[in-house]
């Protein structure tokens, strides 16, 4: 019953969309207020619809109906209930329902928050939303329908993916989402500024928010997965270069961009067209991300949701939004002059340079990502391009933004003196070549990923400190700490984002140049040496969990005699799914991580056992949780409360 | 969950890569075949070197790659004789020859391309005086109210 009501809420949702995407937008260019007017209230209906739908099959996932062909598929009774909520999103159906079940979610905010945008504009702006909304419901309600039953329902599921039952997994694709569908948002900004055709401050200061937010979660969700990746894979890599992962690179790189010049057009009013195709872009490589991850094209063998005509459906709506917003945009873009003035030395040069370098990654890994696409399809050549490929080709784009950050962040508006910037960071720079003449000097090997990293981490985050130590002025300076208080949150939010950047270059420089690996056949109670610890594989046993059973190593890790910890690394078999999984055994640090795996009974006696020390991997993720941080210190910022602060201004004088 | 793809591969048992009684005797010898190995691509993985993959073929690839350098071949020649049976597919860095070069040159040369339109705009920028159509003064009144708020 509840399901046939989700069934029915979600057509409805899709009818809702469908009203909501034409009825605003005839108002707008007719300029008739009670159309405009239906865009809010049909925002809320089709965001409160969907997540109707969205409960009604979380519901049938709790308790276990399989009665439902998905909840069969991808459940299993015996699942502990976090997982069975998990595998709601855990399947193409049901992500698909919460990738829509987001971009109804973002377009009521903008219906609730968006108080202070003209009528206009928010009317265009709900309806280009809502007209993404109706292509993703249609492809969910044509070719991917959760709420399907079965005739027969079987005695119980087959069970979720066992590595896919894990916390850090349950939680990284809603975060992944949000932040790609997040985009969507600023999407709809930007083809509502062209239908318009005007882009000016306030434009740049509407849509900075949503993208920030947007590119938080993103963020958020990105060092999920990759911690994920790290700690349950079994061989601790944090990144892979795959498809899949660069899907969702992509569009934070260019978000990333995309914050950066909408600071321009909001302060200085220029770079107006360039970020309107970013915004556009964005957006477009969240839909690529889409596309690939579901058609099946670039995974010849092994693919989620594999259909290809599921695929094609992807790309139809892809080439008509990103299609139709170049084609916009081509139109109307030469209508966008800017305004501002500036030198080739200021802020405005700078963030056009770090646009320049974030936007060619990006096009890196994209043109990497779809080169073996290309080279099949033209030139017949089957090839692979991997991790090597990328870690040439990508990182020195990202060595040279760390490299301009902290001077182009110190320049000035319009006009800036090279020198002074330069000299301001004298220190900073000295710092710097220290600590990256201390990492050679360390280190055995030859290296230079250590040292350059240890380079850019001090030089970033000194930097960082001298711009916050700057904006207070002049004068003594303790009154000038006093005023570090007083400074805008957004500068606040710049410090932490920038050393968010730096900690987690160190922290992949790190780990890529002082890792530690053994791998030996361990007998129990024989201790080995790795990196300057101790180990002592002390037993093996069997256990059994809620669905899997469990064969348990415990390890003794010492160093100088003095006991580390007792790490319990696990093999896992979950027989539903037939699949066994590896559970790491990590003990964690700030300045390296203890990485114990256990692999199989030698038949000669002994048991495998692989063991690694990893520097810094931590700040890997702390580095992330950082950047994140400054995007929710920049996001309080006073600046982008003013509709806030308006509406009480309006309330008060209309009481008083 | 969108890792699904990246698991499959593990799914196949044994659930190791690199296994002890793999490891050559010469640890110069092994460190060696591990490098090159972090190159060399499971063919019926997606996107995981044999390094990483415990997938039966890796295994058979970690261990034939070990055979010719033991059998006395260098880096080149070892992995020479791999592309030769399997392919340029197995590598993981695409070879610098052909139509690779575009791959290659894609970084810099979008770099210098985008480079030179930036530079234009910059000088354009930076000699233009400023001139959009002025709002109208409706429009102005509520863009100052909106800026001047903080």
């Amino acid at each position: 019953m509840i399901t046939e009501l989700g069934h029915f809420a979600l057509i409805l949702a899709f009818a809702v969309a469908i009203l909501q995407m034409l009825v605003p937008m005839i108002g707008a260019q007719a300029r008739i207020p009670a159309l405009m007017a239906v865009a809010e209230p049909a925002a809320s209906a089709q965001f409160f619809l969907t997540a109707f739908a969205f409960a009604a099959l979380t519901w049938a996932f709790v308790t276990s109906d399989f009665s439902l062909l998905l909840v069969t598929m991808n459940s299993h009774s015996a699942k502990p209930l976090i997982y069975k909520i998990s595998g709601t999103w855990g399947n193409h159906e049901g992500s698909m329902l919460l990738w829509v079940l987001i971009v109804t979610l973002f377009g009521a905010m903008a219906a609730w928050f968006g108080g202070n945008l003209p009528q206009a504009l928010r009317a265009r702006v709900l309806s280009v939303q809502a007209a993404i909304a109706v292509a993703f419901f249609g492809f969910i309600i044509f070719t991917s329908n959760p709420f399907l039953r079965l005739a027969v329902p079987p005695f119980d599921g087959q069970d979720l993916n066992p590595l896919l039952q894990d916390p850090g997994l349950a939680f990284h694709p809603p975060f992944l989402y949000l932040g790609y569908v997040g985009l969507s948002m600023t999407f709809s900004f930007a083809v509502a500024a062209l239908i318009e055709g005007r882009v000016d401050a306030a434009w740049g200061r509407w849509v900075r928010p949503w993208t920030l937010a947007a590119w938080v979660f993103l963020t958020i969700g990105i060092a999920l997965g990759s911690w994920w990746a790290y700690y349950e894979l079994g061989w601790g890599g944090f990144w892979f270069w795959d498809p899949v992962e660069n899907a969702s690179f992509m569009p934070w790189l260019l978000a990333v961009a995309l914050l950066h010049s909408a600071i321009v057009v909001e302060k200085r009013e220029s770079l107006k067209s360039w970020t309107i195709l970013l915004a556009i872009l964005a957006f477009g490589f969240s839909l690529i991300g889409t596309f690939i991850v579901r058609s099946g094209l670039l995974t010849s063998v092994h693919a989620f949701a594999n259909d290809p005509e599921r695929g094609v459906v992807i790309l139809i709506i892809l080439a008509l939004f990103v299609g139709g917003a170049l084609l916009l945009f081509a139109l109307r873009a030469p209508a966008l002059e800017a305004k501002g003035v500036f030198s080739i030395v200021s802020r405005e040069s700078a963030l056009v340079v770090n646009n320049l370098l974030l936007a060619v990654a990006c096009f890196v890994v994209f043109v990497g990502t779809m080169w073996p696409l290309l080279a099949e399809m033209f030139w017949d050549r089957k090839l692979s391009v991997g991790a090597p490929f990328f870690n040439m080709a990508f990182t020195p784009f990202m060595v040279a933004l760390g490299v301009v950050l902290p001077v182009g962040s110190a320049m000035a508006w319009k006009r800036a003196r090279l020198g002074a910037v330069l000299w301001q960071y004298r220190g900073a720079f000295v710092l710097a070549l220290a600590g990256m003449g201390l990492g050679y000097a360390l280190q055995s090997g030859r290296s230079l990923i250590g040292p350059v990293g240890l380079f850019l981490a001090v030089w970033i985050i000194t930097g960082a400190l001298i711009d916050l130590f700057q904006r207070t002025g002049r004068g003594h300076w303790w009154r000038r700490i006093a005023r570090l208080q007083r400074l805008p949150r957004a500068d606040w939010g710049k410090l932490v984002a920038h050393s968010g950047l730096a900690v987690t270059m160190m922290g992949i420089a790190g780990l890529t140049a002082w890792q530690h690996e053994d791998i030996r056949v361990a007998q129990i109670g024989a201790p080995f040496a790795v990196g300057g610890y101790e180990f002592t594989l002390t037993g093996v046993t069997d256990r059994e969990g809620p669905n899997y059973f469990a064969t348990v190593g415990q390890v003794r890790v010492t160093r100088g005699g003095a006991f580390v910890a007792l790490l319990e690394p696990e093999k896992r078999i979950y027989p539903v799914a037939k699949m066994p999984t590896t559970e790491a055994a990590i003990d964690y640090n700030m300045l390296r991580d203890v990485y114990v795996v256990l692999g199989d009974k030698q038949d000669q006696g002994g048991w495998a056992v692989r063991v690694y020390i990893k520097p810094l991997t931590n700040w890997i993720w702390l580095g992330c949780a950082m950047m994140a941080l400054g995007g929710v210190l920049s996001l309080s910022d006073r600046r982008f409360r003013v509709a806030a602060g308006a509406r009480k201004a309006k309330l008060a004088a209309a009481s008083g | 969950m969108k890792r699904l793809l990246l698991i499959l591969c593990l799914a196949a048992a044994p659930l190791w890569a690199v296994q002890p009684d793999e490891i050559l005797d010469d640890p110069a010898l092994e460190a060696r075949a591990r490098l090159l190995s972090k190159g060399l691509r499971c063919l019926v993985c997606r996107n995981e070197s044999i390094d990483e993959s415990n997938a039966e073929l890796a295994r058979d690839l970690r261990l034939i790659l070990r055979e010719r350098l033991v059998a006395g071949d260098s880096d080149d020649q070892a992995v020479a004789f791999l592309v030769e049976r399997y392919g340029e597919f197995v590598l993981l860095q695409p070879q610098v020859s052909g139509v690779n070069w575009l791959l290659w040159g894609a970084g810099p040369l979008m770099l210098l391309v985008a480079g030179g339109i930036g530079g234009l705009y910059l000088r354009r920028r930076a000699v233009a005086p400023g001139h959009s159509a002025p709002l109208s003064p409706a429009e102005k009144q509520r863009l100052d109210a909106l800026l001047n708020d903080d």
